[in-house]
């Protein structure tokens, strides 16, 4: 007799055999027959983990990063079936996995790309659109972040290194900290990155303050902040909503 | 509101997994193609391009909602949240059909993302039924359970898969999904017949067949095993068994699954238009 759990260990150590009463139909333990189990388990889960962290694996390269993941997902098995959103553990488990250490931002960038794949599933709002608004009025408008806007606060230069690693002709990273917004005008998700004091700021637009008392609070605490460049970023990229309502589901 | 385009129900004609590669093409010259299938949990976010999608493809074809993750057969309670997840996509997308597998991936210790087997007991048989019960309560509607490829046996079965099913769908009320690769693959296996498998299974509660390719390789004591991929073309043995299968049964909303390594829709356009001539009245014989 074979309990589900039984099962699921022998599965996910390759080291234990196949349990008992697992049988080859023609005959004897179940051996490779169970390996195809235990194959289909690692393999779909790390190709979720390589479709899910794109950047990190280019990073770290094809054989590494597999090998990475079976560490990683029999740790950290998905909670639920919705592959598209599994991961959000792996940020904290690659500042743990000494060896990574070597690469002290890659915790960061899987962060973006997680942030990314979140963005691209986010609930649907009306963006924040200031056309044929009065500058004047613009200012008293209390906007929030759209749900597909996501911030990242970074030690490293993550938003240089992510282009640098996915986009042909970016320059190279620059040894300074940074912090993204990731917005999405309409499907597909862009990391932007925040001059000085737009982290402050994003963190200000919750809905409550309009963007004059927000610009306030943020000057306040970042006096060389350039805050018509972030008012041009915020305002164009897609980043704001007034929609007050809970965020739909479909 | 019905709209004629979109029945209540999948036509007895082709249709493909939907991959959204494959978007544009499909709106554009279907083709063959007259409804699609797409796997639950890919459509459980909150909004975004996927969603847009899906809502787009519902206002054209009928849609097949294929869950992958409920775990009917595990030995657990079904997952609550997810069952409730799955009420939410088929509250607002009203498809033409919900499916799910005779199989289990959910434990104790997270998901495992790949249909695990189960013995065929009387025991497994009431725990199964109750969790279809539950499922159909909770959707409000009728389910279509799938038949794994199985790669091994367990000592303690006691039952034939093909009874198992048809109990099943006695005692729920649930129709079934017939997987022809499956059958192939499961029997091949076996090293038993694939037409005895199509013989003895109660072909009046098939209310959709899936076709899908496979990967063929050999145990460590040379006999064939074959690996169900959805990675390939159906193969020449898996159309015959097909043609068999609809000579007996009558035609059927047949699916073409292509989940990796997927083609350019005119490879997939093409499949589908090969079991359009099976399903045809003038069919191919078998």
């Amino acid at each position: 007799m074979t309990g589900q759990a039984e099962f699921l260990t022998a599965l996910l150590d390759p080291a234990q055999p196949a349990p008992e009463s697992l049988r080859n139909p023609h005959g004897g333990p179940a051996g490779a027959r169970f390996d195809v189990y235990r194959n289909n388990v690692v393999v779909s889960l790390t190709e979720a983990l390589i479709t899910g962290f794109p950047t990190v694996h280019k990073l770290v390269g094809d054989a590494f990063f597999r090998a990475m993941a079976g560490v990683f997902l029999r740790a950290h098995p998905p909670g639920d079936p919705r592959l598209p959103l599994y991961g959000s553990a792996f940020p904290g488990f690659l500042i743990r996995f000494d060896r990574v250490a070597r690469l002290p931002y890659l915790p960061d960038i899987a962060k973006l790309d997680l942030g990314m794949r979140q963005s691209y599933h986010a609930a649907d709002v009306t963006p924040l659109s200031v056309a044929g608004i009065a500058p004047e009025a613009v200012m008293d408008l209390a906007p929030r972040l759209s749900p597909a806007t996501l911030i990242l606060s970074s030690r490293f230069a993550v938003h240089d290194i992510w282009a640098f690693t996915t986009r042909k002709g970016a320059p190279k990273p620059r040894g300074e900290a940074q912090d993204v917004i990731i917005t999405r005008p309409a499907f597909d998700p862009e990391p932007h990155l925040l001059p000085e004091g737009g982290f402050t700021l994003a963190r200000h637009l919750k809905g409550k303050l309009t963007l004059q008392a927000a610009l306030t609070a943020t000057i306040t605490q970042h006096p060389a902040a350039d805050m018509a460049a972030l008012m041009t970023l915020f305002l164009t990229s897609g980043a704001l909503t007034l929609d007050t309502a809970k965020d739909p589901a479909p | 509101m019905l709209d004629a385009a979109c029945p209540d129900r999948l036509p007895p004609t082709p249709g493909i997994g939907y991959k959204s590669v494959h978007f544009d093409d499909l709106m554009a010259t279907p083709g063959a193609v007259t409804w699609i299938e797409v796997h639950a949990e890919n459509y459980m976010g909150d909004g975004g391009r996927p969603i847009a999608q899906l809502r787009a493809l519902a206002d054209r074809f009928p849609v097949s909602v294929h869950g992958v993750g409920l775990s009917i057969g595990g030995d657990h309670p079904l997952d609550r949240d997810h069952l409730a997840r799955l009420k939410r996509l088929c509250g607002w997308l009203d498809p033409a059909s919900f499916s799910e597998h005779l199989a289990w991936s959910t434990h104790d210790m997270g998901y495992f993302n790949d249909l695990l087997p189960m013995p065929y007991t009387p025991e497994t048989l009431t725990r199964v039924a109750a969790h279809i019960d539950q499922v159909q309560d909770t959707l409000g509607r009728r389910m279509l359970l799938e038949n794994p490829s199985t790669y091994l046996d367990f000592a303690e079965a006691q039952m034939e898969e093909t009874d198992f099913l048809a109990e099943l769908a006695r005692r729920t009320g649930c129709g079934l999904l017939l997987d022809v690769n499956n059958v192939f693959v499961s029997a091949t296996n076996q090293g038993r017949e694939a037409r005895a498998y199509i013989d003895a299974y109660p072909l009046d509660a098939v209310g959709e067949i899936h076709l899908g390719g496979h990967d063929a390789q050999t145990d460590e004591h040379g006999h064939p095993l074959l690996i169900d991929s959805h990675a390939a073309p159906v193969v020449d043995p898996v159309w015959d068994l097909y043609a068999y299968t609809v000579a007996r049964a009558g035609a059927r909303p047949t699916l073409i699954e292509w989940d990796a390594d997927v083609p350019d829709f005119a490879t997939l356009e093409q499949e589908a238009a090969r079991a359009a001539t099976i399903l045809s009245p003038q069919g191919v014989p078998a």
